[in-house]
Order: C-alpha cells, then sequence, then structure tokens
C-alpha cells in the first residue's frame, strides 16, 4: 500500500473512531438528556479516541521512515558473500543495486552478483511495505479501541484532551529552537571538518582565496588555498559604502517624517519605504547589474577613470538603497520614542526646530540608533543576492571601490551550487564562511536589540 | 538691549537659514527614497515592456510528401515522424528564391524559431488531409528579429554592433511589404516552462514551482507558528524555556537567509535524502524562515484581543483551552492571516536559500508536485539575469513584473484584511 494511500485510510480510521467514541460516551448515559452526567462534552471524548487512533499509527510510520533504509542494507550486506565483491567498496555495490531496484530493470542487468542483490532489495522492500500498513492500521485499531474501552462517566477526557493539545502548542513554539540548534549543529559540524584540513589560523589569516581543490588525488590541478581575509575585506568594503548611503539618507528621513512632516506626506512616505523594503533582492541584484553597473562605469570613463564593471561600488550603491528602510523605520520608532518634554524644555530656551533635533532629539535617541544601524550592518553583511548578481568572484585584496571584490556571501553560493562533494574541503570552505556569517551577524543582532531595549526602558 | 539680545539679534539669520537647510536636508533624503523606487520601477517596466509582444511570421509552408519525405499511404505515425522543418525552410526560401549561398541559407531558416516545426506538425495533426497543399500558418519568429523590430534604438545601431544584419533586415522588410508579420501578445511566456531559446522561454515553470513551494511553507509555518504564538501568549509562564524561546525567534528573524540554506543543504539533503531541486525542501527552508514573522504577528495579533473576553468565557465555565480555541483565536484571526500574508509575500520574495539546495537547475518541464525538481520565480529571474541575449534581458524584466504584480496583490490583500476585520477594542 502507498504512503499516500495509507495516510488517507488512517484519517478516515480517525473520522470513524472520533464518531464511534461520541455515540458511546453518549450511550453510557442513555442520550443528550443525560449528557451532564458526563464529566467532559462528548466530542471531547471522541477527540480522545482519535488521537489513540492517529498519533501512535504517525509515530509508527516516522520511525519506519527513518530506520527501513539502513536495516535493509545491513541485512543484505550480512547475507552478501564477501568472496563475490573482492574487496570492492561495499556501500558503492548497494547504491548500485539500490538504483537498479529504482530504475525497474532488474531483469537486464548482467552481473549476477548486482543482479541478486537488487532482487534482494525489492522482495524486502516490498515486505517491509506491506509489514508498515499492516503494523500502521493494527496500531490505529489497537489504539481506538483501548480508549473506546475506558470511555465512562467519570473519564476525564477533556483534561486529557487538552494536556495532549498543550504539549503540541510547546512543541510548536520550541521549533524556533530546534532551527537555531539545527543551524548551529549542522555549520559546526561542517566547518570543524573544514578545520581539521585547513588550520584555523590559515583560513582566518590568510591572504590568497582560491577555493579549487582537485577532486581526486592523482588530478592536476591547485591543492586550493583558504584564506579568507580577501572575503572579509570585500564584504566590509560592499557594506561600508552601503552604509554610507543608507545611514545619512535613511537617519535624515526619519527625523524629517517624525518632526517635520506633514500628516499626509506621512501617510505617503512610509508606504514608499516600506515598498522599498518589501521589493526582492534580487530585483535589486538585476537592477545593479543592468543600469547602476554600467551607467557607473560610462561616467568614469567620462572622468577618466576606470570602473570595473562588476565595481564594489555598484553593489555597495544598490545594497545601500535597499537598506535606506531598516535604518529609517527603526530610527523613526525610538526618535518617536523620546518625550516630548525633552523637546519643549530646549524650544523653551530658544532654540530652533533643528538646534532641538541636533542638540537634544539625537543625543536622547543616540543608543536606539546606533542600534537600527548596527541591524542594518547585520542586513548588509548578510545579504546575498545582490552581492551575486553585482560584484565579482575574483578574491581581490583591495580597498579601492571602483575595484571588483568578491564577499563572504558570493563564496558561499558559488561554492554550493552545482555538484557537491561533502568530503571535499572546497564544499566544506562553504561553511565555515557560513558559521563566520552566522557569529557576526548573531552577535551584531544581539548588541543591537540589546541597546534597543535598554533604551526603550529608559523611557517607559 | 542688552549685549546678549543683540548677540542673538546678529546670528539669528545664520540660525534660521540653517534650520532651512536641515529642513531641505530631510524632505531631499524622502525624495530620494521616492526617487529610487521610480528609477528601479520604471527601469524594469520599460525593460519589461518588449517582452509581453512576439513576433509571428507567415509563411505558407509545402505539405508535399515529397518534401516530408512521405510515402504514398502513410500512416498515423509516419504522418508523426514527418520532416516538417523540411517544409519550414521550403516555405521560407520559397519565399526568397534568390537566396543561394549556404550561409545565407542558413541565416533564411533561423529567421523563425525552432518551434516552427511543431506547429507545423500539429496542423497536420489536427488535420491529415493537408498534406499535398500548400497551408499558410502563422509560425513564432526568431528571438532576434523580435528584437530587432520592437526596438528603435537597436534600429540605429551600426550593423556590425548588432546580431541581425543588414540583408536579414532587408528580408524583414520584404515580409512586411507582404503582410507576413504580426504582433501579439506574448502567450508564450505564460504557458512554456523554461528554454535555452529566449522566444520560447516562459515563466509557467517558474509560477508553478513558486505555488508548490509557497503550499508546502504555509501548510507548516502557519500551524506551527499560530500554535506557538499561542503557548508563548496564552499558557507559557515566564521562565527560562520561554525566554530562550523568545531570544531565538528575535535572533531567527535577523539570521541572514543564506545560512538558512546551508541548514537545508546539510539537514534535508545530507543528512535525511530529501529529493534536491524539489519545492518539498524549499518549502521546508522557507517555512523555517518565514516562522518568526508569524509568531510575532500572530502573538502581536492575540496580545490585542481583550483580557475580558476569555475571562468571560472562563467565567462561563469555559477550560482555558475552550477560551482560546473558540474566543481568543476567531478574534485574532484577522491580524494573524495579515501577519502569515505579509510572511508568505517575504518567501515568495526569497532567492538565496533556495539556490543552495538546487533549485537552480535548469528545468523545462513545468513541475507536477512537491518532489518534482523544480525552480521559483525570483530563482528564474536569476537565472535568465545571467543570459547575454538582449531579448532574455526583456524577459528577466518581464519575470520581475510577474513577481512584483504577485507580491503587489498579497500586499494589498493583507492590507484589505486588515482594513476590514480588524477592531479596535
Amino acid at each position: 500500500m502507498a504512503l499516500s494511500t495509507l495516510i488517507l485510510l488512517l484519517l478516515v480510521l480517525t473520522v470513524a473512531a472520533y464518531l464511534y467514541a461520541r455515540r458511546r460516551s453518549l450511550q453510557t448515559v442513555g442520550g443528550w438528556r443525560n449528557v451532564s452526567q458526563l464529566h467532559s462534552l462528548p466530542a471531547h471524548y471522541g477527540a480522545l479516541a482519535a488521537i489513540w487512533c492517529v498519533v501512535p499509527a504517525l509515530v509508527l510510520l516516522v520511525l519506519w521512515g527513518v530506520l527501513e533504509g539502513p536495516l535493509i542494507d545491513r541485512h543484505v550486506a550480512a547475507q552478501l558473500d564477501p568472496a563475490a565483491v573482492e574487496g570492492a567498496n561495499i556501500n558503492l555495490i548497494l547504491n548500485q543495486a539500490q538504483n537498479l531496484v529504482q530504475s525497474g530493470r532488474i531483469e537486464s542487468e548482467t552481473d549476477p552478483v548486482l543482479q541478486g542483490l537488487a532482487s534482494q532489495y525489492q522482495q524486502l522492500q516490498a515486505q517491509s511495505t506491506s509489514l508498515r500498513s499492516l503494523l500502521a492500521i493494527a496500531l490505529a485499531v489497537i489504539g481506538t479501541a483501548y480508549a473506546c474501552s475506558r470511555i465512562t462517566k467519570t473519564l476525564r477526557a477533556r483534561v486529557r484532551v487538552e494536556r495532549f493539545m498543550l504539549g503540541v502548542l510547546a512543541t510548536s513554539a520550541s521549533v524556533a529552537i530546534l532551527t537555531t540548534l539545527g543551524i548551529v549543529l549542522s555549520v559546526l559540524f561542517e566547518a570543524l571538518q573544514f578545520f581539521r584540513e585547513i588550520p584555523p589560523t590559515d583560513f582566518l589569516f590568510g591572504t590568497v582565496w582560491s577555493p579549487q581543490t582537485a577532486i581526486r588525488a592523482d588530478q592536476v590541478g591547485a591543492t586550493g588555498s583558504f584564506g579568507a581575509i580577501p572575503l572579509f575585506v570585500g564584504t566590509l568594503l560592499i557594506s561600508a559604502i552601503a552604509l554610507t548611503v543608507a545611514v545619512p539618507i535613511g537617519l535624515m528621513s526619519a527625523i524629517y517624517l517624525s518632526e517635520y512632516a506633514h500628516a499626509n506626506v506621512r501617510s505617503v512616505a512610509k508606504p514608499v519605504m516600506e515598498v522599498l523594503a518589501g521589493i526582492p533582492t534580487v530585483v535589486y541584484g538585476f537592477f545593479a547589474v543592468l543600469t547602476v553597473a554600467p551607467a557607473l562605469r560610462r561616467f568614469g570613463e567620462s572622468i577618466g577613470l576606470s570602473v570595473a564593471s562588476e565595481s564594489a561600488l555598484a553593489a555597495g550603491l544598490v545594497m545601500g538603497i535597499m537598506i535606506i528602510p531598516f535604518v529609517s523605520s527603526l530610527s523613526d520608532d525610538v526618535i518617536k520614542a523620546v518625550p516630548q518634554a525633552l523637546r519643549d524644555g530646549s524650544f523653551g530656551l530658544g532654540a530652533t526646530k533643528s538646534e532641538t533635533i541636533r542638540h537634544v532629539v539625537i543625543p536622547a535617541a543616540l543608543p536606539g540608533i546606533v542600534g537600527s544601524i548596527l541591524l542594518a550592518a547585520s542586513r548588509a553583511i548578510g545579504e546575498t543576492m545582490i552581492v551575486v548578481m553585482a560584484a565579482g568572484l575574483s578574491a581581490n585584496l583591495t580597498i579601492n571601490p571602483l575595484e571588483a571584490v568578491t564577499t563572504v556571501t558570493v563564496q558561499i553560493v558559488t561554492l554550493l551550487t552545482g555538484d557537491q562533494e561533502f568530503d571535499s574541503a572546497k564544499t566544506l570552505a562553504a561553511f565555515a564562511l557560513g558559521l563566520m556569517l552566522f557569529c557576526t551577524t548573531l552577535v551584531l543582532n544581539v548588541i543591537a536589540l540589546h541597546v534597543v531595549r535598554k533604551y526603550r526602558e529608559q523611557y517607559e | 538691549m542688552t549685549q546678549t539680545t543683540e548677540t542673538v539679534r546678529a546670528s539669528l539669520a545664520k540660525r534660521y537659514a540653517r534650520e532651512r537647510r536641515f529642513h531641505m536636508m530631510g524632505l531631499l533624503s524622502v525624495m530620494a527614497s521616492g526617487a529610487f523606487l521610480v528609477l528601479l520601477l520604471g527601469n524594469i517596466v520599460t525593460k519589461a515592456l518588449p517582452a509581453f509582444t512576439t513576433t509571428y511570421v507567415k509563411l505558407d509552408v509545402p505539405l508535399m510528401p515529397d518534401v516530408l519525405r512521405l510515402d504514398d499511404n502513410p500512416d498515423a505515425d509516419a504522418i508523426a515522424k514527418a520532416r516538417y522543418n523540411r517544409a519550414v525552410r521550403q516555405g521560407l526560401l520559397d519565399l526568397f528564391p534568390e537566396v543561394s549561398s549556404r550561409s545565407e541559407k542558413r541565416a533564411l531558416y533561423q529567421l523563425v524559431s525552432a518551434e516552427a516545426e511543431f506547429t507545423v506538425a500539429e496542423a497536420v495533426a489536427g488535420d491529415p488531409e493537408l498534406i499535398g497543399t500548400r497551408h499558410s500558418l502563422w509560425v513564432l519568429a526568431d528571438d532576434d528579429l523580435d528584437t530587432y523590430r520592437k526596438s528603435k534604438k537597436l534600429q540605429a545601431v551600426p550593423e556590425s554592433d548588432r546580431r541581425f544584419k543588414d540583408f536579414q533586415v532587408a528580408w524583414l522588410d520584404e515580409l512586411k511589404a507582404q503582410e507576413r508579420i504580426k504582433t501579439t501578445f506574448n502567450w508564450v511566456l505564460f504557458q512554456n516552462g523554461d528554454s535555452r531559446e529566449p522566444e520560447l522561454a516562459g515563466v509557467r515553470g517558474a509560477l508553478v514551482g513558486s505555488f508548490y513551494t509557497l503550499i508546502v511553507t504555509l501548510a507548516l509555518s502557519f500551524p506551527i507558528g499560530v500554535a506557538a504564538a499561542i503557548y508563548l501568549e496564552s499558557f507559557a509562564t515566564r521562565n527560562r524555556f520561554t525566554d530562550l524561546i523568545e531570544v531565538n525567534i528575535n535572533n531567527l528573524a535577523a539570521v541572514p537567509s543564506i545560512v538558512f540554506g546551508l541548514l537545508g543543504v546539510a539537514v534535508f539533503i545530507n543528512f535525511l535524502h530529501l529529493p534536491r531541486s524539489a519545492p518539498l525542501v524549499g518549502g521546508i527552508v522557507l517555512s523555517l524562515m518565514t516562522l518568526p514573522t508569524i509568531i510575532i504577528a500572530s502573538r502581536a495579533a492575540i496580545k490585542s484581543v481583550p483580557p475580558s473576553i476569555a475571562d468571560a468565557a472562563l467565567g462561563l465555565g469555559a477550560s482555558r483551552m475552550q477560551a482560546i480555541t473558540h474566543h481568543v483565536l476567531p478574534l485574532a484571526m484577522p491580524g494573524i492571516l495579515t501577519g502569515t500574508i505579509i510572511g508568505m509575500a517575504q518567501a515568495l520574495g526569497e532567492t538565496a536559500p533556495l539556490l543552495m539546495i538546487g533549485m537552480v537547475a535548469f528545468i523545462v518541464d513545468v513541475p507536477q508536485g512537491i518532489t518534482d525538481p523544480a525552480t521559483v520565480l525570483p530563482v528564474q529571474v536569476y537565472l535568465w539575469s545571467d543570459s547575454p541575449e538582449r531579448a532574455f534581458t526583456e524577459r528577466t524584466s518581464a519575470a520581475i513584473v510577474v513577481l512584483l504584480v504577485f507580491l503587489v496583490l498579497m500586499n494589498a490583500f493583507a492590507v484589505y484584511l486588515r482594513k476590514r476585520f480588524e477592531r479596535s477594542w
């Protein structure tokens, strides 16, 4: 029985269990007239039976899905005659046999060993599938029967059902923790493997980045060099350009919108900023490549400068536009949180509006503004699509914004798209870079959130 | 008048000028953002416009058995396998009998798309009686012809700088004179999957891929996000565990999207062996990314329902769970749905993590399910933007316009929901 049919059948059984247990609970007291004698509503009894029906069966299916492959592999491998394979890689042979099963051409295979293995696989998989269906349905029926057999007037069905629901809610809430854990573990694990091959000092302080390694040992080619300094410098250069654009414009917009602008202007300008923030980054990337970069190049030629076609400047400028809304909306919030009394005091002393803003409001809001800039910086460092499309691939160690540089995110994308070999330093390097990226942005975010929260508390 | 007053009076003009300058700077900053937006959208829409029309050429295709290499009494199988490309070529040669050299012939054949022979084959399959006659048929033009026709700028470029040479332009003028050229809306763009030929490339595969990916994302992130929000807002007592969850949610909202891609590769593809390039994995990764958005929005919505409503339910004997699920949740639903749609819109525009899990493959077929290899709209934009052909630049812009239209629709729906159903207490 196919998995989808089985799940459909289980759902039907669940509904049946619900309806049956509901009726049964009513029968124990003799119909709706005496329903108040029941501890819980009939629907609660139904739900309890439904839970007992579907949950054990689903747990079984998940366990089966995880354990089925390895167990069958081990069984087949145990029966394999060692003499027949003669030192060849057993895993490789098993893989070939599995592919054979999937392609459905077992009869036409010429190698008798492989053919035997494949038919063994096929047989075992068929057995496993029918056993799975049988066990799942049996569990569902037994669960329902158990729940129904316990239905009495005094069974605290509602309490049990609600306890189960609470468990589901708490599990959902902890998905956030699991995700973080998953990120940390997966990135850390692969990065550690990378550092086993390349010493961390070479990675952190090396100045040459050329990740092309020979995939086979006998291949001619570079051994690869994984000095990440050019990437860090490139990332910082582009982020610095972006912040140079975004911070003044974003901050001034926030000041204007919260202090000067008429409500009508605000109601137009705010959505415009939001739209700017909602445009997918791939669109910005396309804009950078197709419009900004050629324009910069032509402009550079006209004043006698040579601008690389994938210059850091183009990517940085467009990224700056993208993060304007992040700076402005957060700064807007913190500027608004500054108490009116401070402004009034300043006006009372005869200061103009701009003097009040520069000498009173901004200093008072400074921690929050710094927080918003840090968040924008973390955005800029982690931004991927704009730099993948508009910045280069060559790892130049330079701080000249007119040249092409590459960034951490660009390298992660280039290393991981295409063929992946999870035991080559080239692929693993992406995870080491990812670890650096994750840690940097995490630190920036934590500091920023902390600063902003501290600041809010100060005026509340 | 005291000396202080005089000093103040003297500096007033300067201070007011400074005030005006500051005011102007603020206004300019706001206008700069607006100008960027107009520039960006205007630039892309003008680039995209040509891609929404396409050119057809009318050919008189000779469907003679000798041209098609058919016997006298061909069966259906033979008709399906007939050499329709020869018919198309002969049709072109008949229009321009003076063409003789090999290279010129090749250029002539390239006036129409590679799709032309299939158009002819379809016509014949629909009506086998056509064999032996000369049949007039509109076939898709090649992208070089199409781009040249639509671009005034390209027509002004010297011959050496364009792919469409002057002798081809002469053919085009001749075809125009014979009224064998027409422009129609580019349905191909919405009917086809990806293709190496610009005139045949469409966004349908990417649209369907995006749809499946978003379905998976929604199916995972909505229930989990709402359940997590209910737990944190209504049940959780403040302790280490819930603090940890809150910190994690806030941090996940700011983790770069590419890191989620790394998680996807390492866990779902390398460890759990889920299929590469599939909307299933893409949807899982995107749902982990959108979870913080949905949880934060749902918590705000639940919080905004006044506690008196839950209290009234509790007072009438409802359990806590009943008070929440029967009363608080329905009232919070508009806010929750608004947050969910905004999260989905973010997921629709996301590219970077999907590159990692292999949704960048060149896929011609429209995916049939969540485990088929697929690509999504923003990744399609990324893929096409790499192609050098001018026609692909136009199509990239067109794909961006389609993407933006969907984003606008989703956000407009979210705004509508908020305006229509959200109530203040």
